[in-house]
């Protein structure tokens, strides 16, 4: 066996003892919990939405505000994480580069306050 | 593991801040515009005319600081020393004095006004690397080898900011007209200008990307804008999911080449690819189409084109004066960097594709305008046949080819502000009014307005004494030259064929009939308006009679890759 497909079984060892993992538990439960189905606890679980519906189901459009500047912060955490674990090796010039990025990003928000979405009317 | 991370030096680049101070003022510029609009939403009316009044003033000082910090002296030192100081100390007091009443007798906004101060900043600090650093040390880099500043690039961003400066004026009625007043717009065109300055500097496949990110989102956003006009929105819908397609393409092919070549820095590229025969280039070639199809996308060329007239149909007319004029010059400055600069080696393999490209862009463009029944369409599609024309000249692959492909930018951006600026006068109250028939009489009702026009349509079609003439006259040379006669031939036959969309426009305008238009209530052109028109109008005959001055500059801007030293 080639050293390429070598490190591919590596990949493939762990995606089995995965699946055997997931369904040694789910077996495990359903040999332990005691079963009595009925129609509300069937229904897909769907963050306590109706699951079924039209497909033009129309949604707030007030929560695509908020996942919009829920976007925002959410990658902003992505840059300051890897940033704070080096914050010593970028030294006084990374400190500059992220706090001129963090203030880009609140100035979104300034702007998003000043427009009045964060407000639920 | 850790501990080996921990010892990996941290490489920040040498920075050259005034080599990026183009850059630097469009980008604050649009930061502090959406900051004080954010704090300040609207002052009382009579202290905003102040305001007003004073960004003439401020803006005059801001292209004085910003070209005495960009070049090696104070702007227009030699004056100094021939006049004197005091003297010429009361004559910046003059100007400035002049651009307050310049200012307030445009009755502009103050989003549009600090927009026009911005650009106008900006051309100055082009000005001054160009006069200053640049002519006498050569291209250099402004980040590491990320970002340089050469001839090429300098001239590519002096066009982009003479767009967001016409623009600017453009849209401070044109918003008013249709209720949309806001600082958002004038935020979104700086931005996306940054972004087209990245463009045209970058050297770097992924620094490339990022402009090309930053200045299409912008332009997506600014097609959608006009919020009242379901046209507007598919117009912003279709330019943003198509437009995200082609990024992945040249994400894609950026990637191909960085497998084939283990770089994404151009230099390094270029240096890899003339060191090192590949034995299998399969990769490469890949990455070349796959580039090619990202960048055709952003510059309308067929097959690829089919975006551009719905958008430019939908999108708001100022809108689509930017997006021809701005968001063009940038994607073919990619183009040049990264085909003709980089990949010059290897231009027997991508010559015949662009070649291709050029061919069935320029068919198509010309072809398909002449049945349109919209002036905005038909303009659409004679902006995909210009593409085709600068196509042509990248395709010659050459000095000549390039210096083409500047001088077609620079004249096309004017031309095609023009038109567009005459259509956001004509177009009406909801923008709609764009029609042949809408057009009809013209004329009669707005005689400057219809001549104005009927002028930039003939530059459009070629005819001499406009810039568009020697713009054409440039490019085919520059084919012939290269050899690629037939492409040369088609090129001519084509430009015949869209002759006959332009006179078609301007024989409506002249021998139409309807003498009333309802959505042209006849008012007097909003000053800035008429300003941003004119002075399109007088770029576009005075270098078509003097094409000199542009043709040294596009032959001095000769696109380079410096590195690192």
């Amino acid at each position: 066996m080639s050293d390429f497909l070598r490190s591919y079984l590596t990949v493939a060892i762990f995606g089995l003892v995965g699946f055997a993992l997931v369904g040694a538990f789910l077996g495990l439960g359903r040999l332990l919990r005691p079963d009595k189905p009925n129609l509300a606890k069937t229904e897909a679980y769907e963050s306590g939405v109706d699951p079924t519906g039209d497909m033009w189901s129309q949604s707030n459009i007030r929560y695509y505000i908020f996942a919009l500047l829920f976007v925002m912060f959410d990658v902003e955490a992505v840059f300051i994480f890897p940033w704070a674990a080096r914050l010593e090796a970028y030294e006084i010039f990374g400190l500059i580069e992220m706090a001129i990025f963090i203030f880009i990003l609140l100035l979104g928000l300034l702007y998003a306050w000043r427009k009045g979405v964060l407000k639920w009317v | 593991m850790l501990a080996q991370i921990e010892t990996l030096p941290v490489n920040t680049p040498d920075v050259d801040w005034a080599g990026l101070l183009p850059l630097a003022i469009l980008g604050v510029g649009a930061v502090v515009l959406v900051m004080f609009r954010s704090v300040v939403k609207r002052l009382p009316a009579d202290i905003e005319t102040q305001v007003v009044t004073l960004v003439g003033p401020i803006t005059v000082l801001g292209m004085w600081v910003a070209g005495g910090y960009a070049g090696e002296n104070v702007p227009l030192a030699s004056v100094r020393d021939d006049v004197g100081e005091p003297a010429f100390y009361i004559g910046l007091l003059v100007v400035m004095g002049v651009a307050a009443l310049l200012v307030r007798t445009m009755q502009i906004g103050l989003d549009a006004a600090v927009t026009a101060g911005v650009g106008l900043s900006a051309i100055s600090a082009v000005w001054a690397l160009w006069d200053d650093r640049f002519t006498s040390t050569g291209p250099f880099n402004a980040i590491g080898d990320q970002f340089g500043v050469d001839g090429f690039s300098l001239v590519i961003t002096g066009v982009i900011a003479s767009a967001v400066v016409l623009v600017a004026f453009l849209l401070d009625d044109y918003l008013r007209r249709e209720e949309l007043d806001g600082p958002e717009m004038y935020v979104l065109m700086l931005l996306s200008a940054a972004g087209g300055v990245v463009m045209a500097g970058a050297n770097d496949l992924i620094v490339l990307f990022l402009g090309l990110e930053t200045l299409s989102i912008a332009v997506y956003v600014m097609a959608a804008m006009h919020v009242r006009r379901s046209e507007s929105q598919e117009a912003g819908l279709k330019y943003f999911v198509l437009g995200a397609f082609s990024s992945a393409f040249l994400l894609y092919g950026i990637a191909m080449v960085y497998g084939a070549t283990g770089s994404t820095n151009l230099i390094d590229i270029r240096i890899f690819l003339d060191s090192v025969v590949l034995v299998d280039d399969g990769l490469l070639m890949a990455g070349f189409a796959l580039l090619l199809v990202g960048l055709g996308f952003k510059v309308a060329a067929a097959p690829f084109h089919s975006w551009t007239p719905d958008v430019y149909q939908g999108a708001p007319t100022p809108v689509v004066a930017f997006m021809a004029s701005a968001v063009k010059a940038a994607g073919f400055a990619a183009l040049v960097r990264v085909f003709v600069v980089t990949f010059g080696g290897y231009s027997s393999d991508w010559q015949p594709a662009v070649y291709a490209l050029a061919l069935l862009t320029l068919v198509v463009g010309s072809v398909l305008a002449v049945v349109q029944r919209d002036a905005k369409r038909m303009l659409a599609y004679s902006s995909i046949s210009h593409a085709g024309f600068i196509l042509v000249g990248v395709q010659a692959s050459s000095p000549e080819g390039t210096a083409s492909v500047v001088f077609y930018a620079v004249a096309y951006t004017f031309l095609v502000i023009g038109s567009f600026g005459v259509l956001t006068v004509v177009s009406g109250r909801g923008d709609r009014a764009t029609s042949l028939d809408d057009l009809d009489g013209l004329a009669a009702r707005r005689p400057a307005l219809a001549l104005a026009f009927t002028i930039f349509l003939l530059a459009q079609a070629g005819v001499p004494l406009t810039t568009g003439f020697v713009a054409k006259f440039e490019v085919i040379g520059a084919a012939v030259e290269a050899r690629s006669y037939w492409l040369a031939i088609a090129a001519m036959v084509t430009a015949v064929v869209s002759a006959f969309l332009y006179l078609r426009i301007v024989l409506s305008m002249y021998m139409g009939t309807a003498a009333e238009n309802p959505a042209d209530d006849g008012s007097r052109i909003h000053p800035a308006a008429a300003l941003a028109i004119g002075v399109a109008l007088v770029i576009t005959l005075g270098f078509g009679i003097v094409p000199g001055p542009i043709d040294e500059l596009a032959r001095d801007a000769v696109p380079h890759l410096v590195a690192a030293g």
